[in-house]
């Protein structure tokens, strides 16, 4: 599945990185730790997290994975949705909680 | 080949790009996708160890055919005990810095999963110096 499928398929926000919305996802990652998403998490998957900064960002790109989501109405930073924009890995939204998001994430992927 | 970055105590804005350049200078010299991914972890983990937990560091980075070996050198309030410092869930990090999803103690044992050979040798109050060496897949 596309990014741009599962923004159309959940209603996610989608705050910067448009040109990446035709990235394919593998899987998913949530996790609000970043050593264990850079330990853990596989290139091509989407990452849940509550984390607004760039340094999510530099772990996206770094390990290329397919987009961000942040949960509970949270908004990327003004630089982070700039590098965002550069690496072209979006940074997608939704009001729901990480268990929420995750949940139907998880379920859209097995489709 | 032979490169070098400076890295300043407490600027987490940059932090990840010497790893972004590094990475970037494997593709294009088309080493094996999996030792990239590899090298990528362990240095990211060893370049914000310096910004999260130290003054000011050197990154020298040094590209053989066979192997990639990454010198970080800081000078910084050092370990003192580096068998604690290794052990996962281990960690000092101030709370701000938890905060920010840092800190969870998993960074010198995701260097040590990513790499070959990690050599660690520090000085209390004075600094630390991570000796990361990752040999390339041989086709
Ligand atoms: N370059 C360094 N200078 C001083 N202390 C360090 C350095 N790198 C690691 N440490 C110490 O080792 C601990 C564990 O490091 P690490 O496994 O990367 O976890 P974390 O960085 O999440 O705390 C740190 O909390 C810190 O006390
Ligand atoms: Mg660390």
């Amino acid at each position: 599945m596309k990014v741009c499928d599962l923004v159309n398929k959940l209603n996610l926000q989608v705050y910067a990185g448009e040109k990446g919305l035709s990235r394919e996802i593998t899987g998913g990652y949530t996790s609000d730790l970043l050593s264990d998403v850079m330990g853990n998490a596989e290139q091509g998957e989407i990452w849940v997290t509550l984390q607004t900064h760039k340094n999510t960002m530099a772990i996206a790109s770094l390990k290329d994975l397919a987009a961000i989501v942040l949960v509970k109405g949270n908004q990327p930073e003004a630089d982070t949705a700039k590098m965002s924009n550069e690496e072209e890995i979006p940074i997608l939204g939704t009001t729901l909680s990480s268990f929420e998001i995750t949940g139907r994430i998880f379920e859209a992927l097995k489709l | 080949m032979q490169i070098k970055f400076a890295i300043e105590g407490g600027d987490f804005a940059t932090a990840g790009c010497a790893s972004s350049q590094v990475k970037k200078l494997l593709k294009q010299l088309n080493i094996d996708p999996s030792d990239i991914k590899k090298i990528v972890v362990a240095l990211y983990e060893a370049e914000v160890n310096i910004v999260a937990h130290a003054y000011r560091g050197t990154i020298t980075v040094q590209i053989d055919p066979q192997k990639i070996i990454i010198v970080l050198d800081d000078e910084g309030p050092g370990i003192a005990d580096i068998n604690l410092a290794m052990q996962e869930g281990y960690s000092t990090a101030t709370s701000k810095v938890r905060e920010m999803g840092f800190g969870a103690g998993m960074g010198l044992s995701n260097i040590k999963k990513n790499s070959d050979e990690l050599n660690i040798e520090s000085i209390v109050g004075k600094g630390t110096k991570l000796t990361i060496t990752k040999f390339f897949a041989t086709s």
